[in-house]
């Protein structure tokens, strides 16, 4: 009955939402939903998270056998990206040892991997993200590459767009484990429009495990989350950024009093206000986070001018939110594309803005022929 | 809905017709080993073909299931060449890899499958070879690309063997056991007319020319093949062919240690799988019998294995 009435993107949203809050529920659906719902999470990188509550609720045995597995088969993967992760994170802290006053400060999936945050179970590591003082950056990239990290192919543009204008330098790859390796000295591009201070973020960092690895302090890994959402991505598909946020939000309040309060007073230190308004208001508004009122209230100090709240009110979940697969949606096309050029216009100053695009353009249709995948890589893990 | 009832239905109960209907709307389920899939096509061209390919294949006749994968192909055109024709596989609404030419649409649907086998079945150890049955013991034959896997593995099943997949081994790593995914063989260059000569019973889907992998034509899976996909066999015999032309027939007894090796390095997953594949695949070599057969003519190679096969 209800299903007649339902939109496409009503469906996609209370499909994902209840596999975030309840992923019991997800046992009772109906086979068609259930059908869904994988294809969905899998596209926003979540299988491996309900894959997870899943198995541990024991709720995997009554789900159908294609549904099973499914998540099986994405737990192993993310089970194997995780393996990958640590030994990865290993090396690494093995490269580093020898200079105990350079800090290694893990960033994101691996920081959550490394110091056993309850987001990191289920999550799908793709590469390791650490952050280091801006002055010992360039003797930690010479390092890797002497042990065995090489950069990416980038023309010179893009060495030079990574080098002035970002946060982090070009991409390092390890030439045998293959994995990435992004070098930052701040958390937003330089030309950005928020101006976090990396010093302040270095001074609060804390050990992982008494070992040599650190990690940002509490409050500010939530920060660089929203942070890293709101302003330094275009969020399609980004679901998954924003339940870590969620998760995140509910661990550190769970476990420390003060901790709201703390988390807005740090935001205003980092200049981060804006990413942190952005940050409750969306884990609040789609997935239920406790925040308590009076934070809500607080926070509003961070909100842009009322109409454009008003225009991201509708254009985020949009984007957060994948497309039905079977179903186009012009209004989720929109509010991507909007969001892409938002995703330009903060993280460069309009005239940078410019210049970037038309070489781009320049690079993409004038230089190079189109076509950016190539049949064979995508083919040869398959077929012989 | 009565789903049981009507789960023994095959594709060929509902005609060319309602196939096509089917693919071009709500999509058509299909049985394929172990694998519920729902196809959807919007390039009529290859409806016929398909159909004669899949008649023997269970039909998934209602929509309130999970399905394994979902595939569509699409017909396009790219915004330079306007006037060419080109088809889009979308896995889940994504598009793997670029567009191709429109004629080589059954090539890119049936490579797709294997892609999204591939990339999202870890709940089996993978392995890159070609897998038929005899007396009820599995013959594993892993290899490379060009290594003439398909071709003997046509040419076995037109011989008695029955047919689990001429790509996949697909093992279950607890139980060691192989699960059959019989699918279209999909011939290359030369082996096509080999096989059109060894097997005139092969059924053969239309021939494209000019893919990457050059020119293929499709080995419809024999029915009684599709009929007991359902039954999986334990792993009897593990044999390594090579064929080389003008070469010397050779087959010989491998150390089991080398076998190892060369299974685990041919599986698609084998890392991923970590522990359970290494100890997979040590079962695997410890109980079958491990081969490296090299061969010219294809005869001979079948007359070794089936002598093989039939020996106990």
């Amino acid at each position: 009955m209800k299903r007649r009435t339902e939109s496409a993107s009503a469906i996609v949203r209370r499909l994902l939402t209840i596999a975030v809050q309840d992923p019991q529920a997800v046992a009772s659906l109906p086979e068609r939903d259930l059908d869904l719902l994988l294809r969905l999470a899998r596209r926003v990188r979540l299988l491996g998270r309900l894959a997870d509550r899943l198995e541990r609720t024991q709720r995997l045995v009554q789900l159908p056998s294609a549904a099973r597995e499914q998540l099986k088969s994405s737990s192993v993967l993310v089970q194997a990206r995780s393996r990958v992760a640590r030994w990865e994170l290993n090396r690494l802290a093995a490269v580093f040892r020898e200079s105990p006053a350079m800090r290694v400060v893990l960033l994101k999936g691996c920081a959550y991997l490394a110091a056993g945050m309850p987001n990191a179970a289920g999550r799908l590591f793709a590469d390791v993200d650490l952050l280091f003082a801006e002055r010992d950056l360039e003797v930690a990239e010479q390092r890797l590459i002497s042990r065995g990290w090489h950069g990416t192919k980038l023309d010179a543009y893009d060495q030079h767009y990574y080098r002035v204008w970002t946060h982090e330098l070009p991409p390092l790859v390890h030439a045998e484990r293959e994995v990435e390796a992004d070098l930052h000295h701040n958390i937003v591009p330089r030309t950005g429009r928020l101006k976090p201070s990396a010093a302040l973020l270095l001074e609060d960092v804390q050990t992982i495990d008494g070992g040599s690895l650190y990690r940002l302090g509490d409050r500010d890994v939530v920060l660089h989350a929203m942070t890293h959402l709101m302003f330094d991505s275009d969020m399609a598909d980004c679901l998954r950024d924003l339940v870590d946020i969620d998760d995140l939000l509910r661990h550190f309040s769970e476990s420390k009093s003060g901790f709201w309060d703390d988390l807005l007073d740090r935001a205003s230190e980092l200049d981060l206000v804006r990413p942190a308004f952005y940050g409750l208001h969306f884990a609040h508004v789609l997935l239920g986070t406790p925040v308590p009122d009076a934070i809500l209230r607080r926070s509003q100090k961070g909100a842009p001018w009322q109409p454009f709240e008003w225009v991201m009110d509708r254009l985020v979940p949009l984007a957060l939110f994948p497309i039905h697969p079977d179903m186009r949606s012009r209004r989720a096309t929109v509010a991507r594309f909007l969001l892409y050029v938002r995703s330009l216009w903060i993280r460069m100053p309009p005239l940078l803005l410019v210049r970037h695009l038309a070489y781009k353009f320049y690079a993409r249709r004038i230089r190079v022929s189109p076509g950016r995948r190539s049949v064979p890589d995508a083919g040869s893990a398959a077929k012989g | 809905m009565t789903a049981v009832a009507l789960s023994r239905r095959t594709i060929a109960d509902i005609g060319e017709p309602e196939f096509a209907a089917r693919l071009a709307r709500q999509g058509l389920g299909v049985r394929i080993g172990p694998f519920d899939v729902k196809l959807r096509s919007g390039v009529r061209t290859i409806d016929s073909a398909l159909h004669r390919l899949y008649r023997d294949y269970v039909l998934l006749d209602g929509d309130d299931q999970v399905f394994n994968i979902h595939l569509r192909i699409v017909s396009t055109r790219h915004w330079r060449r306007p006037h060419k024709r080109m088809v889009r596989l979308l896995v889940d609404g994504r598009a793997p890899h670029e567009d191709l030419p429109l004629d080589q649409a059954l090539a890119v649907l049936e490579w797709g499958l294997n892609l999204a086998i591939a990339l999202r079945s870890h709940s089996w150890l993978m392995l890159h070879s070609a897998t038929v049955e005899r007396h009820g013991g599995v013959l594993l034959l892993p290899a490379w690309p060009g290594s003439g896997k398909t071709t003997l593995c046509t040419a076995l099943v037109f011989r008695g063997w029955r047919l689990f997949s001429d790509e996949f081994g697909l093992v279950e790593p607890l139980s060691g056991t192989v699960a059959p995914i019989p699918r279209p063989m999909a011939l290359k260059n030369a082996s096509i007319e080999v096989i059109r000569g060894f097997a005139p019973g092969a059924e053969l889907g239309p021939t494209i020319p000019n893919t990457r992998k050059g020119t293929i034509a499709h080995v419809k899976a024999p029915t009684e093949s599709i009929q007991s996909s359902s039954k999986s066999a334990a792993v009897r015999w593990i044999v390594f062919p090579r064929w080389s032309a003008g070469a010397e027939f050779a087959c010989e007894e491998m150390p089991k240690l080398d076998a190892f090796t060369m299974l685990a390095t041919n599986a698609f997953n084998y890392e991923m799988l970590g522990e359970s594949a290494f100890i997979a695949v040590r079962r695997l070599v410890e109980t079958a019998r491990c081969f490296r057969l090299v061969y010219s003519e294809l005869d001979r190679a079948v007359a070794f294995l089936n002598g093989l096969a039939d020996s106990k």
